[in-house]
């Protein structure tokens, strides 16, 4: 499908920025956090690659830890978190050149909150986010800190040494949203659950609200400017950024694992299947429920919206698109699983990597979609891919490899 | 530029000399003004107070010389587990871009075991990445080391060298074995050497080497449909910092009166399966509460901590107060799953547990069971004066 005029435009910028040997902060060309840029999966900028080989590897680097938090790039920066050390107290954020792989710089911390989790997860899961210069980092034992390009301390929490019964011995792995100069984090669990709204400058709290008494290992996504969207087993509310009160809500119950996505302000969210909400009309408090699909289930892998479409990697390894205006099934593909990661999608191509490490690349643009490329990178992958300047970032276990088209 | 000065110094470092005074370029700060910042970051606090402050502190600290470091790692002594952080960063950062490390201040501040453990164990790794040679030869002082890092190190090298004695078929191996078993604190290496000692026919008593409490007094079941038990104060919570009576008696769940009775564990591992007191259908009672009651005689009035393993929900007293709750149910056990601090008195403790079973129906959630320990911080047993031998058999047939 051709880019759009905005897209054009966009597409545009960013390749002047970078012939210019410019890196824009904050543009598209960045994926600054949990599904990319706007929370949505989609990537600006050179297509994937049709074919793979170990060719396409530009780099490969041992990490010093374990983890299933994505990479995510800002600029000529790419940011990891890791966790090591006797029961993974040692938390680390850890800097690359995202040129040549090497280390910039690394800060470690010590966990203050638990950090038992199962053996499939680790305490470096949620992924880390970049905004406005600033790097911020969750890690499973709640401990949350902000760093600026330089790996300078500018604040640290200890969510679970501030409320003791924050945490979940299965392990916590909600992503950071930031906006409107607000952390927003889901810290939600059995016991003492909650979502906090942190200034982004100082790392107090602007707003803490209770959240439902569950188990909760989605993310929050920014619906608009001032609202963002929390998703649990109750379904979702969209709370104010400024004070966390709840704008609106959708009680129709939604998924605990994979997270909803949003595109052109309508919210894709996993609830019987895929629900797609649109905002209120007005100052009402219930959504427009635009249309429900039961033949698009996420399974562990979020949802991610592009082309018209909306895409779920569901059970069976089975990846579904469906239409994004009444979510009417297109076509399904079975892949290589299982999935744990969540896709990425650039133009008309996306990115499926299987836990068994398995890279694959589908056409996603047609009647049907197809695989057009595969490369085995022999290791663990839970973590998304983050996608930036043509480039995909894979993140295994313990290892970060890059990929680039040749 | 006085040249007097300038012509007493080595070519290079003349060089540097002239730069600095023609730039007014200022090198890092010297350690003088550690002092100032170090207790800004030691005052942060909960929910982020402090932390504008302790951001320019940071800034300020991270940009001194490296001489400033061991003053950095001092202030760990006591700091709170936030400020903790706050210093350990100002150390990496300031450790990062120095091409010289105080080393043998690192080395004094490292060998006072009244230093904090985590910042001695940072001591040791900065030595290490200039000296690994004498870093190494450190580690073999440590196996009583606080640092449970450390003393890891420590201790895997007593197992790994009774491992290769052992292959030689040398009988000094079960010597060695028992010397790592005496340090071992992690329980990883502590499970592997027992496993070496078990297949020589030795007995390792594993319960007394963590300091599981294994001689209990239960009560119940009560009632805990719906998960409302945890928050219902049950009559033994009223009497939570006495011992048992043995004729008090409650209404149960079930409306018919329940009573103390004694229960024992002999698992490796300090396993109370409230299960077996209390049988039920299939895979054991649903939605019931039961508490848990232990004396503990003290030599001295100390610090220590009570460490749980327990994949149901639980509240624990000590002497009558309760310490913590948690109500989560089945999302995974391990042993020191939670770790509180206490303040034994000298002479009689009593801890009480509240175990709540809730109705989930799936196989992994049959468990009703916690383990329960006494130790210190680098988790060695602290053992009740008065500890009663291991039980070598289970836990008494439930009464009819």
């Amino acid at each position: 499908m051709p880019p759009t005029r905005a897209n054009r435009r966009l597409i545009g910028a960013v390749v002047t920025a970078c012939v210019a040997g410019i890196v824009v902060p904050g543009v598209a060309a960045d994926w600054p956090g949990f599904r990319g840029p706007a929370g949505s999966g989609v990537a600006v900028g050179p297509d994937l690659p049709a074919t793979l080989s170990r060719e396409n590897i530009a780099w490969s680097v041992e990490l010093p830890g374990r983890g299933l938090s994505g990479a995510i790039v800002a600029g000529d920066h790419v940011f990891v978190t890791c966790s090591s050390g006797p029961d993974q107290q040692r938390l680390h954020a850890i800097a690359l050149d995202a040129a040549t792989g090497r280390t910039l710089w690394e800060r470690q911390f010590w966990a203050t909150g638990r950090t038992m989790c199962h053996d499939k997860t680790s305490v470096a899961a949620p992924t880390p986010c970049w905004h406005e210069g600033r790097l911020y980092a969750l890690w499973s034992s709640n401990d949350l800190v902000c760093l600026d390009r330089d790996g300078g301390l500018v604040w640290f929490r200890g969510l679970t040494a501030d409320y003791p019964n924050v945490s979940n011995s299965l392990g916590m792995t909600s992503s950071l949203v930031v906006t409107d100069g607000t952390v927003v984090a889901q810290v939600e669990n059995d016991s003492e659950s909650y979502a906090l709204g942190i200034d982004a400058a100082t790392g107090e709290n602007r707003w803490r609200i209770d959240r439902p008494k569950a188990a909760n290992w989605t993310s929050p996504l920014v619906v608009s400017p001032g609202l963002v969207a929390l998703q649990s087993k109750t379904g979702l509310d969209v709370v104010r950024t400024n004070d966390g009160g709840v704008a609106w809500s959708y009680d129709g119950g939604a998924a605990t694992i994979p997270s909803g996505c949003v595109l052109d302000g309508v919210l894709y969210v996993p609830s019987h299947g895929v629900t797609a909400l649109a905002s209120p009309d007005g100052d009402g408090t219930k959504p427009r429920q635009l249309w429900r699909s039961s033949r698009l289930s996420p399974g562990t892998p979020s949802a991610v919206a592009s082309g018209g479409r909306v895409f779920a990697l569901g059970k069976a390894d089975v990846l579904t698109a469906g239409s994004i205006t009444d979510g009417e099934r297109l076509w399904q593909l079975r892949l290589q699983g299982p999935f744990s990661a969540t896709p990425a999608i650039v133009g008309d191509r996306m990115i499926c990597v299987s836990e068994k490490g398995l890279v694959q690349i589908i056409d996603v643009a047609g009647d049907e979609g197809r695989v057009l490329a595969t490369l085995d990178l022999e290791d663990e992958v839970l973590a998304s891919p983050a996608v930036a300047d043509g480039a995909v970032y894979v993140r295994t276990n313990g290892r970060l490899t890059k990929l680039i088209a040749r | 530029m006085d040249r007097s000065a300038a012509d007493s110094l080595p070519f290079m470092r003349r060089l540097l000399f002239v730069f600095f005074v023609l730039t007014g370029v200022a090198g890092p700060a010297r350690g003088a003004d550690a002092p100032d910042a170090v207790a800004i970051l030691r005052a942060v606090g909960p929910e982020g107070s402090g932390n504008p402050a302790a951001t320019a502190a940071w800034r300020s600290l991270a940009a001194l010389d490296a001489t400033a470091i061991p003053r950095v790692l001092e202030g760990l002594d006591g700091a709170n587990p936030y400020a903790a952080n706050w210093l350990r960063a100002a150390v990496d950062a300031i450790a990062a871009r120095s091409d010289t490390l105080p080393v043998d201040a690192l080395v004094t501040y490292l060998g006072d075991i009244r230093h904090d453990p985590r910042g001695r164990r940072l001591a040791w790794e900065l030595i290490r990445g200039r000296d690994a040679a004498a870093a190494e030869a450190l580690i073999d002082r440590m196996l009583d080391d606080p640092s449970v890092e450390l003393r890891h190190d420590a201790v895997q090298r007593v197992i790994d060298a009774a491992t290769r004695l052992d292959a030689a078929g040398d009988a000094g191996a079960t010597a060695a074995y028992r010397r790592a078993l005496d340090a071992a604190r992690d329980v990883d290496q502590i499970k592997a050497i027992t496993k070496a000692l078990e297949k020589k026919g030795e007995a390792v008593d594993l319960p007394r080497h963590f300091g599981f409490l294994t001689h209990w007094q239960v009560i119940g079941p009560f009632d805990n449909t719906a998960e409302a038990g945890f928050a219902a104060a049950y009559p033994p919570e009223a009497v939570a910092g006495m011992p048992p009576d043995a004729d008090a008696a409650w209404p149960g769940k079930d409306g018919s009166d329940v009573r103390w009775k004694a229960f024992l564990t002999a698992d490796s591992y300090g396993m109370v399966d409230i299960n077996k007191a209390y049988p039920g259908p299939d895979d054991g009672l649903k939605e019931v509460v039961a508490y848990a009651s232990t004396g503990f005689t003290s030599d001295a009035e100390r610090d220590a901590e009570i460490r749980l393993g327990c994949k149901n929900a639980w509240k624990v007293w000590h002497n009558g107060r309760l310490l913590f709750g948690r109500d989560e149910y089945h999302r995974g056990m391990r042993i020191d799953q939670y770790r509180v601090p206490i303040r034994l008195t000298k002479g009689a403790n009593r801890f009480l547990v509240k175990l709540c079973q809730d109705g989930q129906t799936q196989d992994w959630t049959k468990e009703w069971q916690f383990q329960f320990r006494v130790c210190d911080a680098a988790g060695t047993a602290i053992l009740a004066l008065d500890r009663p031998a291991a039980p070598s058999v289970g836990p008494p047939p439930a009464a009819p």
